[in-house]
């Protein structure tokens, strides 16, 4: 039973590395994602039945690639013989032929393609997400939704309903080249970061972060930088992981209470991942100028990174930052932290005008943040009894239940500030 | 984090054959390819290396090399993989040979490590860091 406990454990370890190189050539030769992954799946049970008997082969990902290709050609046989029996087409060996030449071409441009197509745009950014996940990170089905919070059978639904969508979409194979070789990735990196922030802040749940996610898409992220290496915002997104991730441990207390930035023990930030993330934007910097969204991002987050304490922050420069972001996205939500960082460089008075303004945004409208900042710069000019008002809203706004600790306990802090 | 050991070339600053470093050079690209490795290093031979001695108040600085060129670390790696499972499987395909031994090991996570410190530990860890704050401000 030891044995098999092993064996499994290791069948998995080959599969979360071979799996995305599996399916994105099978996707070249079947040129269908469902198809790819069902065959795929099949050579991994095959694995999975064979191994603890044979051993794990030498060259574990050659081995699933062929009993791949046999089930493929295997299929491909029996249609192309059901077809003859009906008497529509005559020539087996010639298709059989094109299929196995058709299997060591450049390994890149399949990861590559299979991102391009896990990420179209014809699918929904959940839909985007779980294809991502599932497709590229190699996570079972249960991992996903334990990522999610989502029930299995849920993320099962959405994952069949993407890959028919494609299908019955007919998405192109192709990778694309040039300008509209940036415009696909940029939906490819929407994901990636969508799978970040949710392991960065969880939009729900009682932790407050889920490191794993974070590390499941810098893992992609880094994988896409050496695909397209020549696209700067893939540099620049990768950069903004590696640099938020290095905060990471020193984001959430010893109970697992979230830590916000300029309280943070910074000899936590691991400084591995910070050296990573000022490189890559460095590349990114080298490879556009203006910056892009995400080369904007990376650098206000380098602005903190190279601060070794909160005092020391470049405030001016990233204000100036996030001028440029906020006229390139003209987003409410980056116009809110604008705000927070003028707050820093000239004082909560002006910072309450730019909050003050964003009152009436729609999209603003139930965002726990916009009340939470504007209680914090109540709070900083005397004005308590607002303050203490806007972080209860707040609050009542999240759905992180750390978070919502967090905010009542500021809420609270402002009655005690009250003279009395 | 993977050690590899020296031997009697890493130690007499002999550089590998022209066809390993080949190898070792495509398989290091697999692991950047793959997402996987964070940093690596060869390091110099002992020759280069110095120790310092703790004993009592005393510091001692011996001169290398060091004769157990084995026990030590020739080259590292630091790799984020989501299993120790999954960093084996990719050792596996490493291109070593000759009976030579690379050990794994995970890291501590600081977090971790930091709920096994005593409250005073803790404590005094806080104290220092909010006075090398109020120095740097003032």
């Amino acid at each position: 039973v030891i044995e098999a406990a092993a064996t499994r454990a290791a069948v998995d370890a080959v599969w979360r590395i071979e799996s995305a190189r599996l399916i994105g050539g099978l996707v070249r030769i079947v040129r269908d994602v469902g198809l790819a992954e069902d065959l795929a799946q099949g050579a991994l049970v095959t694995a999975i039945e064979r191994w603890p008997e044979t051993g794990i082969p030498d060259n574990p990902g050659a081995w699933l690639m062929t009993t791949a290709k046999n089930r493929a050609i295997d299929q491909l046989r029996r249609r192309k013989l059901d077809e003859r029996a009906r008497g529509e087409i005559e020539d087996v060996p010639a298709a059989v032929f094109d299929l196995e030449a058709a299997i060591d071409d450049d390994v890149g441009d399949d990861l590559l393609r299979l991102m391009l197509v896990a990420c179209h745009p014809v699918l929904s950014s959940e839909a985007r997400v779980a294809l991502t996940l599932r497709l590229l990170g190699g996570l079972t089905i249960d991992e996903i939704a334990r990522a999610f919070l989502t029930p299995s059978t849920t993320i099962q639904q959405r994952i069949v309903r993407a890959k028919r969508t494609l299908t019955e979409a007919r998405v192109p194979f192709d990778v694309p080249r040039g300008e509209e070789l940036a415009q696909r990735l940029s939906s490819v990196l929407e994901a990636i970061y969508l799978i970040f922030n949710e392991g960065y802040a969880a939009t729900q749940g009682d932790d407050w972060t889920r490191p794993e996610l974070c590390e499941e898409a810098l893992r992609l992220g880094r994988i896409l930088a050496q695909l397209a290496a020549e696209d700067p915002e893939v540099h620049a997104l990768v950069a903004l992981m590696e640099i938020q991730s290095s905060r990471l441990r020193a984001r959430v207390g010893l109970s697992g209470e979230p830590i916000l930035l300029l309280d943070q023990d910074r000899s936590l930030w691991d400084q591995l991942l910070v050296h990573r993330g000022l490189a890559a934007l460095a590349r990114a910097e080298s490879l556009k100028q203006p910056l892009g969204p995400y080369a904007l991002q990376a650098a206000i987050a380098g602005c903190h990174a190279r601060a070794r304490t909160a005092t020391e922050t470049d405030w001016q420069r990233i204000v100036a930052l996030y001028d440029a972001l906020v006229e390139m996205t003209q987003s409410p939500v980056v116009e809110l932290n604008r705000a927070v960082a003028v707050s820093m460089a000239f004082g909560p008075a002006a910072a309450l005008e730019l909050v003050d303004a964003l009152l009436g945004e729609p999209a603003l409208a139930s965002y726990h943040l916009l009340p939470s900042v504007r209680g914090d710069l109540l709070a900083k000019l005397g004005r308590l009894e607002e303050a203490r008002r806007e972080l209860e809203r707040a609050a009542k706004l999240t759905k992180n239940d750390r978070e919502r600790a967090l905010l009542l306990a500021r809420a609270r802090a402002c009655d005690a500030q009250k003279p009395s | 984090m993977v050690f590899v050991p020296g031997n009697k070339d890493s130690e007499a600053g002999v550089m590998p054959p022209n066809d390993l470093v080949a190898k070792m050079t495509a398989f290091n690209a697999e692991l950047v390819k793959a997402g996987v490795m964070l940093a690596g290093d060869g390091l110099t031979p002992t020759s280069q290396a110095k120790r310092v001695r703790f004993e009592g108040g005393k510091r001692t600085i011996i001169d290398g090399p060091f004769a157990e060129s084995k026990e030590l670390v020739a080259g590292y790696w630091i790799w984020q993989v989501k299993s120790m499972d999954e960093a084996v499987e990719w050792l596996k395909r490493a291109p070593f040979d000759g009976g030579v031994e690379i050990t794994l090991r995970p890291v501590f996570d600081p977090v971790e490590f930091g709920k096994h410190l005593s409250p005073e530990v803790r404590a005094e860890g806080e104290r220092l860091r909010a006075e090398l704050e109020r120095q740097k401000k003032s």
